[in-house]
């Protein structure tokens, strides 16, 4: 197994997203995360879709997908050739005695406190999901309250937009036309 | 009936919309939320509506519809249980790539999501068996989703559609505007295929020694009968139709080994799991069709054409995939074949392997055991009614035995002349269907030939065959029980027969198949006897101002064979109980 992120451009409309997850739930494939917003074009959505599958059901999962209507474009986006961010919130125990070492532990992972309580600190870190977990390992002694994590947002690397890299498609397939 | 821009109700913009899309036959039933356009409906001189008796039959009778005709099928019910009754035929038609549009009336748009009276989430229930579906709530968007629905029903890998549409958007005013363009910008299907692709295809099957053409329904759809010919008789390799596309060549032509699958001809089984090259045309290697695929065609390369990309290595990796329309594909094959023997090629050497499925066809045809008691066996029936109403009428089958045996015996020349419900199975498909292929092809003669469990569960629909003048004619197979189900009883359950009696046979003729088709205003005739079989098919074929039934009363413990049981490998077939084939492949 292998994670693989897609890029998937969709056309904003209700329903879009019970239908992608839909699609995922029937055909037995796992998502690891998902994250769903705006782009540049209103009219358009984009998802990203981070899932845990060997090659041969990635290309069902991306064929399948390309095959719903309001899937406009599937882009599989390379770990070193783009930017993965997720957001974290945590709400870290710290008292007098210990919110001088959590903060530092927040310094060093310049992550950010946004919220004070006189038992705790809610602190925001932003990064890959490598650097979230080793941020996790070092605020966990200290007694964590809550969390919450969003889904990878992913971004290529360099000047072109998405809209100008190659759909994935299965490898020996015929590019698909221009109309 | 109504003017480009004028002032319109959403219940008129939806029949113009239906009259623009091209529609002459619907097939549903009004209820409230889809009320409002039944008034403009009873106005429409191109269309007609024919009133069914439950929404099943009239998503069924417009898969028959699009079936005998490729044209787009259309049913029409209203919101919640009228719509939920559709759930079968769409899923039905989703499985086997039938064209359908559904037109679903919903509860008024400030009422959805308030479990108003009558209301079911019905494009949340149909995601996974629909191509696509849509919801409107403003009546605006009627025409443009009208034409969209067609389009994507109609291309590509064809596909049930459905719109659902709020009451409050066909009640109110609005403007009609047919749209000029359609915006669908993630739909762009592959028809024409990829050259490269083709000139690699056409590589391996000159070089292959053993090739097989794994004809499927993807031939049928895109009418592709005369290209698939060419094919054949250019090259000499054999051919195999699945269920689906029975009929896309003819069965008498010597290169035919017939079907293959968990039902098939030794020889069809034989071709696919012997060949070193299969040629699959519009096929998606079904389980039926491959058994367990690990063991399947374990020698085989594989061309894979079909105009689904997802379809192509889905079970089987594709060593040349070809994404496109079978039309396309099968005519650019031909070409670059003739184009290659004209320049002085080689023909591919299929000598032996062309014999030795011919001793296989030969030494395993079909057959079956003639009763000793007398009775009447239900291959036999099937093979004189092939004969008698011939090979340019239309047969609308059921499922189980009676499928089976319609698919053997009944012998097909022409596409679109078996109509069956394929890839869901569903029981009770065959007389709606019938219909559906009787109101689109109204000069030809239709069969439905069905079983006594299947007849039970959609009969109703004789109801509307009589009133609106559609003279179908029904054959049922019966042997007085869920044959296929007592079947599996026989082979896999120590003839334990739990719940597969049906009691239509003499000890309590529950129902008189000949009282209800009476009843239903219909003939109603039986049949116990082969001597009487041709005597009987002949009356059924000389009545054509109204539906025939005709209840054949066939022997109960007749079996399907060839049969290669459920998840075992294709090696495995049985041409009789514990019967098995043996193949010469020394001659190979």
């Amino acid at each position: 197994m292998s994670r693989h992120t897609l890029s998937v451009l969709v056309e904003n409309q209700p329903g879009v997203l019970a239908r992608i997850a839909g699609l995922f739930s029937r055909r037995g494939f796992n998502i690891d995360s998902l994250a769903v917003g705006p782009t540049e074009h209103p009219e358009v959505s984009r998802m990203t879709i981070v899932v845990n599958v060997e090659d041969s059901p990635l290309e069902q999962v991306t064929k399948q997908l390309n095959k719903l209507i309001e899937v406009i474009k599937i882009v599989e986006l390379d770990g070193t050739a783009s930017v993965n961010r997720e957001l974290l919130l945590v709400k870290v125990r710290a008292d007098s005695s210990t919110r001088g070492a959590v903060l530092d532990a927040v310094q060093l992972f310049r992550a950010k406190v946004v919220d004070v309580a006189p038992d705790a600190v809610t602190v925001q870190a932003v990064g890959n999901a490598d650097k979230l977990a080793d941020l996790m390992r070092v605020l966990e002694p200290f007694g964590i309250r809550e969390l919450v994590q969003s889904g990878m947002v992913a971004i290529g690397r360099g000047s072109r937009s998405i809209s100008e890299r190659n759909a994935r498609s299965a490898p020996l397939l015929a590019p698909p036309p221009v109309c | 009936m109504t003017e480009q821009g004028g002032q319109v109700t959403g219940a008129q913009s939806l029949v113009t919309s239906l009259e623009a899309a091209g529609v002459t036959d619907i097939f549903g039933i009004p209820g409230g939320a889809i009320l409002p356009a039944y008034d403009p409906l009873m106005d429409s001189t191109r269309i007609r509506h024919i009133l069914v008796r439950h929404e099943q039959g009239a998503g069924h009778a417009a898969q028959g519809y699009a079936s005998a005709t490729g044209r787009v099928g259309v049913c029409m019910a209203t919101s919640g249980p009228g719509a939920t009754n559709l759930v079968t035929p769409l899923a039905d038609a989703h499985m086997d790539s039938v064209p359908l549009v559904a037109i679903t009336g919903q509860v008024a748009a400030a009422a959805i999501g308030t479990d108003a009276f009558q209301e079911a989430d019905i494009r949340g229930i149909t995601m996974p068996i629909t191509k696509h579906n849509f919801l409107v709530t403003d009546p605006l968007d009627i025409p443009r989703t009208i034409a969209e629905a067609f389009h994507i029903a109609s291309t590509g890998r064809p596909g049930p559609v459905l719109v659902d549409i709020a009451k409050s958007a066909l009640t109110a005013q609005t403007h009609y505007a047919w749209p000029t363009e359609l915006r669908l910008p993630g739909y762009r299907p592959v028809s024409t295929p990829h050259a490269k692709q083709l000139k690699e295809a056409v590589r391996m099957i000159k070089s292959a020694r053993r090739p097989v053409l794994y004809v499927g329904g993807g031939v049928i759809r895109a009418r592709a009968s005369r290209e698939l010919a060419q094919l054949a008789t250019l090259t000499g390799i054999p051919v195999v139709t699945t269920l689906m596309a029975r009929g896309a060549f003819p069965d008498s032509h010597p290169q035919h080994l017939g079907m293959p699958g968990m039902h098939g001809t030794v020889a069809a089984v034989a071709g696919l799991q012997k060949s070193d090259l299969i040629i699959s045309l519009g096929a998606r290697f079904d389980d039926r069709v491959t058994g367990n695929l690990d063991s399947f065609a374990p020698h085989a390369l594989v061309i894979h054409a079909d105009i689904d990309p997802a379809e192509i290595g889905k079970n089987r990796h594709a060593d040349v995939p070809i994404v496109g329309d079978c039309k396309e594909v099968i005519a650019g094959l031909v070409a670059l074949l003739q184009a290659d023997s004209q320049a002085g090629g080689a023909e591919g050497d299929y000598e032996s392997w062309v014999a030795f499925l011919a001793g296989v066809k030969q030494s395993y045809p079909l057959g079956y055991d003639v009763p000793a008691d007398g009775s009447l066996a239900p291959q036999y029936v099937l093979e004189r009614l092939g004969a008698i109403a011939g090979p340019e009428a239309i047969y609308c089958s059921g499922v189980g035995q009676h499928q089976m045996w319609a698919a053997h015996y009944v012998g097909y020349e022409n596409p679109n002349t078996w109509i069956n419900s394929g890839g869901l199975g569903t029981m009770g498909f065959s007389v709606p269907a019938a219909m559906g292929a009787k109101v689109g092809m109204p000069d030809s003669t239709v069969w439905s030939i069905d079983g006594d469990g299947c007849f039970q569960m959609t009969n109703q629909e004789l109801a509307t065959c009589a009133i609106n003048d559609i003279p179908i004619k029904v054959a049922i197979i019966n042997n007085e029980s869920l044959g296929m189900v007592r079947q599996w009883q026989t082979l896999f359950y120590n003839e334990r027969y739990s719940n597969t009696d049906l009691h239509t046979g003499p000890d309590r003729r529950i129902p008189d198949f000949v009282k209800l088709a009476e009843a239903y205003g219909c003939v109603g005739l039986a049949c116990e006897s082969p001597g009487e079989v041709d005597a009987t098919i002949e009356k059924a074929m000389g009545i054509n101002d109204r539906p025939v039934v005709v209840d054949f009363r066939v022997h109960r413990d007749a079996m399907v064979w060839p049969m290669v049981a459920a998840g075992s490998s294709n090696d495995e077939i049985k041409y009789a109980r514990n019967l098995a084939p043996e193949f010469h492949e020394d001659d190979l």
